[in-house]
């Protein structure tokens, strides 16, 4: 295999991949970085067997080939070479090792055979549709604070994405918990995707594919079955696994039936409660805010840091109540309203809390009080 | 005759009758005793550490003659390890924390007794009061043994702290009717050091011109921390007795070994500054279990996770304490120790989620090896009211809170058998 390629190309093409693989593996392979040079085209894979990624790009090919190398090491170097650099890479005639060079540096870095490169089919994916890549930041930005770390209920470590009616129209929907809040998004529902079935897809999964359509403006290309996911767009293609898992009826934790309604300036609020809860304890975080006629005081102490209160305007005509929130999941469902005003819809001090953009109705997001 | 506010001129002491000498005495001129203790700095040095000798078998041999002259191992059945060898099973070779079979193996006639913890439990209990009335600041490390700073106490008690000591391991034997060994130094980890010297019925002394030859020639593995692994690292590296330690500076085994290394330079000469701490917390609630066979099958194992899960919780809730870190233990039948640890997103102090996070650990884990024994432990501990907040979802702490407090009300009524969760019956 004997490839040229400019150091730019190259480099991204390895930003994409590389991030996919664990920086601490038993298994050598999955630190390498497959790479294959045919027509005038190189494509690197990388994965972690639960995800792939892969991506194409043009590149002087003088001799087809393939092989594996380590992926950070290789992009490593890359990233430290000069811009506008052409790099070279030619692997020995035994496929034992390839040679980098550029300018008048010299690499060379060890390789495994191409065989055992763990390969992953896509299997058959039954649905495919397309989505805007705006469209998917938005699905991912507005829920994913919201999934889950906590492994021992698995099936909410990641985004559930199912297609679904809302007030009789067809919507494409993104639900995260974490059992404490849920962040609940939909768009509206792209040709293909009806009937598909909902799936789970992993926190890292949504991660890698964040930061791979950060600057994008293509359709991203979704295929899925109940047990993988692809996404493409432009030359990347990222596989992955879904969350073997019963995601729960959310439907059912979301409350109907709350009738203290509190409008009130999302800016104002959050900068109140970022303040308050200076004073909370490290360990709870929790915030009290009590409502009564026209405004709401924020307060929080902790026998440590002493006590804090702040009045916000609001407008508020139920009953008195006083609630206790988390103040962290609070501000981090706040800083999802894009709008000026948040709307609450409460019940009481111990049921959830419903907040939405009072400008956008495509986001819901529910709220368990704390104890106070 | 004008009261003596400072002792520190008292260089020997009579074990027997407390007498104190500004001279080296060979044997008490008072009362004949020839139990003197002497030391240059005998009359200067607060810090002591006080370990029972063979605490369990000492309470067992107590309370039935017969046993006197009998090698003696208290310890759990079959499969448990040794708790406490007594000294005349020690002769044979036993050690606690022997596995049974391997001390039954070098002494075949020993008399092996389960723990009555309870009984251990309230002798503790009267030694701890007798160690009160020496000194307000104790530092309970188990049962059998305790830190004492007596800083202060001569001018109350008229005495030296040594003599107050000897005073201490005289009630002991009179009041509780065990023997104790007595170390006294200027910190923590010398204390515990000379405490080890003169064992059984010993009084063992360390001062700060001696401490460093005194430790000169101990293997490392006297110092706390260094454990079988790191003993093993040192002894690559050349490190056998303490005083290999001491002829390297302290800056040398610190780029070589980090944190550690400092402390290895400084224990090393002796150094401590840890204060005794009267108000030692609890890190951690754990519970564990040795099987009587080996066990592989994975169903036996959640049985038994879940068995001691509750027992954890048990303690728990009593304490109204809570914890976000989840470790299981496990020990193959080929005695290899493997803990995993978990973290929460939130305090816990359900059997439930401590069982949960178990199982999801255990099941990674067992992969049909055989285990000798299991258990899991609840660390980074909080007050309970940070614990198990509400859920949203049916499935997630909050409302296993209420299943347990349901469960737990039952017991408190009607027994601790009255009502349980099917995992904990047995399958087959």
């Amino acid at each position: 295999m004997k490839i040229v390629i400019e150091r730019a190309a190259l480099l991204k093409s390895l930003g994409h991949v590389q991030s996919v693989v664990e920086r601490r593996n038993t298994i050598p392979i999955l630190s390498n970085v497959r790479i294959d040079a045919a027509k005038g085209n190189m494509s690197l894979h990388a994965t972690d067997m639960d995800i792939e990624i892969a991506e194409s790009t043009a590149a002087d090919v003088g001799k087809g080939g393939a092989t594996t190398t380590p992926v950070l090491t290789l992009y490593e170097i890359v990233r430290k070479l000069p811009d506008g650099a052409q790099v070279e890479l030619t692997t020995s005639s035994d496929g034992g090792q390839i040679a980098l060079a550029a300018g008048r540096s010299k690499f060379t870095l060890a390789c495994l055979p191409v065989e055992d490169f763990p390969a992953m089919s896509g299997g058959d994916l039954s649905h495919s549709f397309k989505l805007g890549a705006a469209d998917l930041r938005g699905l991912i930005d507005r829920t994913k604070f919201a999934i889950s770390t906590e492994e021992t209920r698995y099936y909410l470590n990641g985004i559930y994405v199912h297609a679904t009616k809302s007030d009789g129209v067809n919507v494409l929907r993104a639900v995260a918990t974490d059992g404490h809040r849920l962040a609940r998004v939909e768009v509206p529902l792209p040709d293909g995707a009806a009937g598909m079935p909902g799936v789970i897809v992993p926190r890292k999964t949504v991660g890698e594919l964040r930061k791979l359509i950060d600057e994008t403006d293509a359709d991203i290309e979704i295929s899925l079955s109940d047990a993988k996911i692809r996404f493409g767009f432009d030359n990347v293609v990222l596989t992955s696994k879904l969350i073997d898992g019963t995601f729960p009826d959310y439907e059912r934790v979301i409350p109907s039936g709350n009738d203290k309604t509190l409008e009130i300036n999302r800016k104002d609020l959050a900068n109140a409660v970022d303040r308050v809860s200076a004073i909370s304890s490290e360990k709870s975080r929790s915030i009290k805010m009590a409502c009564e006629k026209g405004m709401i005081t924020l307060s929080a102490s902790s026998p440590e840091a002493g006590s804090a209160t702040e009045e916000v305007e609001a407008s508020y005509a139920a009953g008195q109540l006083e609630i206790g929130f988390n103040s962290r999941y609070l501000l981090d469902i706040l800083q999802q309203v894009e709008g000026d005003a948040a709307r609450f819809s409460m019940s009481d001090a111990a049921s959830p809390t419903i907040i939405r953009d009072v400008a956008d109705g495509s986001a819901v997001y529910v709220l368990m009080p704390m104890r106070v | 005759m004008p009261t003596k506010l400072s002792f520190t001129a008292t260089v020997s002491l009579c074990r027997d009758c407390l007498a104190e000498f500004e001279r080296t005495q060979r044997s008490c001129v008072v009362c004949g005793s020839d139990r003197m203790v002497s030391h240059p700095e005998l009359g200067t040095l607060t810090t002591a550490h006080i370990d029972c000798d063979a605490f369990y078998a000492a309470i067992e041999k107590r309370d039935n003659p017969d046993l006197v002259d009998k090698p003696v191992l208290i310890g759990g059945g079959k499969r448990g390890v040794v708790s406490t060898a007594c000294y005349i099973a020690r002769k044979y070779g036993p050690r606690s924390a022997m596995p049974m079979y391997t001390a039954l193996k070098m002494c075949p006639h020993a008399v092996v007794i389960r723990p009555n913890m309870a009984k251990y439990a309230e002798a503790s209990r009267q030694v701890r009061g007798i160690f009160d009335s020496a000194t307000p600041i104790v530092e309970p490390l188990s049962l059998d043994e305790a830190f004492l700073d007596l800083a202060g106490t001569t001018t109350l008690f008229q005495r030296s702290a040594a003599a107050t000591l000897a005073f201490v391991a005289r009630e002991i034997e009179r009041q509780v009717r065990i023997t104790v060994s007595i170390g006294l130094s200027y910190n923590k980890f010398l204390a515990k050091i000379a405490s080890d010297l003169d064992k059984p019925r010993g009084f063992a002394v360390i001062g700060m011109a001696d401490a460093v030859s005194r430790l000169h020639d101990m293997p490392i593995t006297k110092i706390p921390g260094v454990g079988p692994s790191l003993a093993d690292r040192l002894k690559v590296d050349g490190f056998f007795k303490i005083g290999d330690l001491q002829a390297k500076p302290e800056s040398e085994l610190a780029q070589r070994y980090g944190e550690t290394g400092v402390q290895l330079a400084r224990r090393a000469r002796g150094q401590d500054t840890r204060r005794i701490n009267t108000e030692r917390e609890s890190k951690s609630v754990s519970a564990e279990t040795t099987f009587n066979d080996d066990v592989s099958d994975i169903v036996e194992l959640r049985r038994q996770l879940w068995l001691q899960s509750e027992r954890v919780s048990e303690r728990l809730k009593k304490n109204g304490l809570a914890g976000r870190a989840i470790a299981l233990k496990l020990k193959t039948s080929r005695f290899k120790l493997v803990t995993r640890q978990h973290r929460l997103a939130a305090p816990t102090q359900l059997a439930e989620v401590i069982f949960r996070s178990g199982e999801m650990l255990l099941v990674k884990e067992a992969k049909g090896a055989h285990y000798r024994l299991i258990g899991i432990g609840v660390d980074d501990l909080c007050e309970a009211d940070l614990a198990d907040p509400p859920d949203l979802f049916a499935d997630g702490p909050g409302r296993q809170a209420g299943i347990e407090k349901a469960m737990d009300a039952v017991r408190a009524k009607f027994g601790r058998k009255a009502i349980g969760k099917g995992r904990a019956t047995r399958t087959k």
